[in-house]
């Protein structure tokens, strides 16, 4: 049974359908990376899993279970964690305190999971008494990362997390997304850099107008002219 | 000296009274607005309604504080606070809740406030009249006179029951608020949801009982600001009115959604005001055979007449809003 099953997901905002009909599952130990042009409804879709935004029509199973149109914190309880693109940490609260936040509906597992969060992200750990505002783009969303991770998650889905960063800081993130992957947590995640994400994925989707256009292993993807030509610049 | 001592009792002491009350006050002010994102106008009236509570209970049984040696509107001052947070969730559930459901803008919710400040004020002056009531029914109020031990100085200091327990309650609650903030879970929780409701929600924090909690603490405050206030004068109806422009000038002054600057802001409203109204001219009043013939001393050297204190906090507002909209604390702007 797929860890993350979507089955023809219609939504949208205010009665404008965004999604027409999308198709994603991920197994437990697998990096689903969605890519597509702009307006093709990747981050969308992303919301709709985290159930941000009303699914119409079709299903979303967390592990042969419907979750579709649950609240956001039955979803966290459930074990999925969501890293939005901006707006991803507390700026005024510590880079602790935002840890914490994260493991708000388990406080038991504040400290086991800090010193775990600060294994992934070593920098966290001596700025872990600064406020997050303070830090650089790329150290901000370790903080998100570690944040969606305080709750211990079998699924986490990433919104766009290496945009706006450095060419280094952006390696530096696929290299833990890599690791929390490794370390047993499913990944769904939307990227601009679809070449560099594809290469780390076991699955890939390329949405177009709110529908599957490419479907396969991100290999398979990156080796396929049809999808390099039309959605991957040449 | 004696001019230093009347300086210590008009500007010291009356200015950090009413510092302290504006700034427990505008703490209330301060996180319901980092919480919901509106004004609320009904603040003051809230704080009427917690001394009145007092009132009500201390008429009832004006006894029970002799058994422990301490003023009965003490004793009764946790329970009003009680029924004031109650009160206050009771109104955001019928007022303001739903209004945040249609998703309506905050100007709206101001609006509403309004409305609720005028039910509040009538809801009181039907029970307690409109004239003023002294808190102290059955126990005495204590005035203490320190002569200070300086020769020739004949002037004492004067400090009243009220006054010295309205130093200490503020002082807990400001440090109660600063733990509850800092370590508790819930008050991490409230600082996280006043950041970002959307990542706050996506951590699973539910953000109904942030609201609630958050009109607790802002009714349980506004009980302690209204009684301290009312012990120190006495209970009116209106008090509201002398009380809501300074407590969201302090509130703008410190930064809006910041506690401590609220606070800050409580005390900087609170003694400019008595600065403001501070005849100066008694503290040259010493040098007065020294001065230059062509310089006499007038009778009042004050910047603004005692009529006229509540113009003070209308300035600072209007001057932080031009100036610095922020705040000193750097807040959210409205």
């Amino acid at each position: 049974m797929p860890l993350l099953d979507a089955r023809d997901v219609h939504g949208g905002y205010g009665g404008m359908n965004i999604l027409n009909g999308v198709d994603m599952a991920i197994e437990a130990d697998e990096i689903g990376v969605i890519v597509g042009p702009n307006g093709a409804g990747k981050s969308t879709m992303l919301k709709a899993v985290f159930g941000l935004l009303r699914v119409s029509q079709g299903e979303i199973l967390l592990r042969g279970e419907p979750i579709h149109n649950l609240p956001p914190n039955r979803l966290v309880q459930k074990g999925m964690g969501f890293v939005p693109q901006e707006y991803n940490v507390f700026p005024s609260l510590s880079v602790k305190e935002n840890l914490q936040m994260g493991a708000y509906l388990k406080p038991g597992n504040v400290k086991r999971m800090l010193s775990r969060v600060y294994e992934f992200f070593p920098p966290l750990k001596d700025k872990r008494h600064q406020p997050a505002g303070e830090l650089s783009g790329g150290q901000r969303q370790m903080v998100a990362m570690g944040r969606a991770l305080m709750a211990e998650p079998e699924v986490l889905l990433l919104d766009e997390p290496t945009a706006g960063l450095s060419p280094r800081y952006m390696n530096e993130i696929f290299e833990r997304v890599k690791e929390v992957n490794a370390a047993g947590v499913g990944i769904l995640m939307v990227e601009q850099n679809a070449k560099q994400a594809l290469a780390i994925a076991d699955k890939g989707f390329v949405l177009a107008a709110g529908q599957n256009r490419f479907t396969d292993t991100g290999a398979a993807l990156l080796a396929d002219p049809d999808v390099a030509k039309s959605f991957l610049g040449g | 000296m004696n001019e230093l001592v009347f300086f210590i009792n008009n500007v010291v002491i009356a200015g950090s009274v009413a510092g302290s009350i504006y700034a427990i006050g505008a703490v209330g002010v301060t996180l319901i607005f980092s919480i919901m994102r509106f004004a609320h106008f009904a603040h003051g009236d809230m704080m009427t309604f917690g001394a009145f509570m007092v009132l009500l209970l201390t008429t009832l049984f004006p006894q029970a504080g002799a058994a422990l040696g301490v003023p009965t509107p003490l004793i009764m001052l946790p329970l009003a606070m009680a029924l004031t947070a109650l009160l206050a969730v009771g109104i955001d559930r019928t007022f303001y809740k739903p209004l945040r459901a249609h998703g309506v803008k905050p100007i709206v919710m101001v609006i509403a406030s309004l409305g609720v400040t005028l039910m509040l004020q009538g809801l009181i002056r039907l029970f307690a009249g409109t004239g003023g009531e002294s808190l102290y029914v059955d126990d005495r109020k204590e005035i203490f006179r320190i002569p200070l031990p300086i020769e020739g100085v004949r002037v004492p200091v004067v400090i009243t029951e009220p006054q010295l327990y309205l130093f200490a309650l503020t002082l807990m609650s400001v440090v109660a608020l600063h733990f509850f903030l800092s370590r508790s879970r819930l008050g991490k929780a409230m600082r996280a949801m006043s950041d970002n409701p959307d990542l706050a929600r996506a951590s699973g924090i539910n953000t109904n009982t942030i609201v609630a909690v958050t009109w607790v603490l802002a009714g349980g405050l506004a009980a302690i600001a209204g009684t301290l206030l009312s012990l120190d004068v006495t209970f009116k109806p209106d008090l509201s009115f002398f009380l809501l422009l300074p407590i969201f000038a302090a509130a703008i002054v410190g930064g809006v959604g910041h506690p401590y600057g609220a606070i800050a802001g409580g005390f900087v409203v609170g003694f400019a005001e008595t600065l403001a109204v501070f005849n100066w001219g008694i503290l040259l009043r010493p040098f007065r055979d020294s001065l230059p013939e062509w310089l006499s001393l007038p009778g009042n050297l004050a910047f603004v007449g005692t009529e006229y204190k509540i113009v003070v906090p209308f300035f600072i507002l209007v001057a932080i809003l031009v100036w610095r909209p922020t705040g000193i604390f750097k807040g959210k702007v409205i």
